[in-house]
């Protein structure tokens, strides 16, 4: 690597990179989006951020070269949103093979009254398990959702849950692959905080 | 619980946020990273930048300023006005704003919402809707911000928020145009029949002038949002102190 960062960006093609980029900047991190293999596969730990569908973003990723090399990171990986899904084995949306890094599913939210979909706005978590990346975070911190699909409920994966119209998993750590549905870099000093965490992980 | 958000909203001319009638007699009410900035201290939930800057003539509005309230924001925010194009929406979303808004260019080319909702995905598309109450029923009007040009659409708005949400809408902003600006209140029963038939968050606008409105809009119409603009820059109504009152009365907020 040129210069060395404290993580790197998967340009996985979403409109949130440049939010993500500026939550890093204010956390004084070195960050480095990027699309090329080599330089993923070196990084001390990866970002992969997501907006958009999961059948698109699964295509840009193979496009680039980039679906073994995800699957074969070891360093902390932090998925976001979309990105935190295509951790996952498949997704109703667009019917989407996806890395199958986490075993589970992912479904779209039911339409049901009292519960517009997207699940837009700010919830809380309810925490399952204990773990680093939850470090000073707790069931009255608020973080900021938009998303119209979930991981499945049960998950052994799952660091904490969120209530909607169903619960579902809202933090995911598999070994060093760890996801959350909600922003962090539009969660205020919560998301922050969620970030920071992350960047101490080795 | 998903708690119900509080929304200020701050119209924006050439990177000042301004006060006024739209289009006529504009005050600078002051800097837009200061007053971006004391809406986030005081526990604003998400905002929304209104861009009121004039392009009659079709040239791309400098909106430079999106990329500096990205810097500083570190809670989502959107921008309405004066997106016309996927391209014009793909700046500002690149730019770092979290959603971006269309009203009166949709109504003129609904296949707008489309394009946008396919490329972006719906969750970060929100189609605004200025709606005025009639003997008939409720009608869809355009081009409410140029005295010269504002009228009725020939939309009536319940079926205009179905087919909007239909194309990709993630998120409908309902202004009750015989409210907005009154300051007695939201328009409760346009709202409760817009929430039966919108499946998409709703966000109610136009008609805040006390506390109690914002109480009753999530109570009796069960919006999940409220937007205001003059009762926040005026000082009235103070964001944390707005919330406190809502959570004493039941509606699930953050503090």
């Amino acid at each position: 690597m040129s210069k060395a960062v404290d993580v790197v960006v998967v340009d996985s093609g979403g409109a949130n990179l440049a939010s993500l980029g500026f939550a890093l900047d204010r956390l004084g991190a070195r960050s480095e989006v990027s699309s090329d293999p080599a330089h993923i596969a070196s990084a001390p730990r990866v970002l992969l951020p997501g907006v958009g569908a999961a059948g698109s973003i699964m295509h840009r990723l193979e496009a680039q070269g980039l679906i073994d090399t995800l699957r074969n990171l070891q360093c902390p990986v932090l998925g976001i949103c979309l990105g935190m899904q295509i951790l996952c084995a498949h997704s109703a949306e667009d019917e989407t093979r996806c890395l199958g890094i986490i075993p589970g599913d992912v479904k779209r939210f039911a339409d049901k009254p009292g519960a517009p979909v997207p699940h837009m706005g700010w919830n809380r978590l309810r925490i399952t398990r204990e773990d680093p990346l939850l470090r000073g975070i707790g069931s009255s911190d608020w973080f900021y959702f938009v998303h119209s699909y979930h991981l499945q409920s049960g998950l052994a994966a799952t660091l904490a849950e969120t209530d909607y119209s169903v619960s579902f998993p809202a933090v995911v750590r598999q070994r060093n692959f760890c996801g959350v549905q909600f922003h962090p870099e539009r969660s205020s000093t919560a998301g922050a905080r969620l970030l920071a965490n992350f960047l101490e992980l080795t | 619980m998903l708690a119900k958000r509080i929304i200020p909203c701050l119209d924006v001319r050439d990177g000042q946020v301004v006060k006024g009638v739209r289009f006529r007699d504009h005050r600078i009410v002051g800097d837009i990273l200061e007053l971006a900035q004391r809406y986030r201290d005081e526990g604003a939930d998400e905002l929304v930048f209104y861009d009121i800057t004039a392009s009659p003539d079709g040239r791309s509005v400098d909106r430079e300023w999106v990329r500096r309230v990205a810097q500083l924001l570190d809670i989502p925010f959107c921008v309405a006005g004066g997106i016309r194009s996927v391209a014009e929406g793909e700046s500002v979303l690149n730019a770092g704003a979290e959603k971006i808004s269309v009203n009166s260019p949709a109504l003129e080319n609904p296949s707008l919402i489309d394009a946008l909702a396919r490329r972006f995905g719906s969750q970060c598309i929100v189609v605004g809707i200025d709606s005025q109450t009639t003997p008939t029923g409720y009608r869809v009007h355009r081009y409410t911000g140029d005295p010269s040009r504002s009228g009725d659409s020939g939309r009536d708005t319940l079926a205009w928020v179905r087919e909007a949400i239909d194309r990709g809408a993630g998120e409908i902003v309902l202004n009750c145009m015989s409210s907005d600006g009154v300051r007695r209140g939201y328009d409760l029963a346009q709202l409760a029949a817009v929430r039966d038939c919108c499946r998409v968050p709703l966000v109610a606008s136009g008609g805040a002038g006390s506390v109690q409105h914002f109480v009753d809009v999530f109570v009796q119409a069960r919006v999940d949002a409220a937007l205001a603009a003059s009762v926040f820059h005026s000082g009235e109504i103070v964001v944390r102190e707005l919330k406190q009152t809502l959570i004493a009365a039941g509606v699930e907020i953050r503090p």
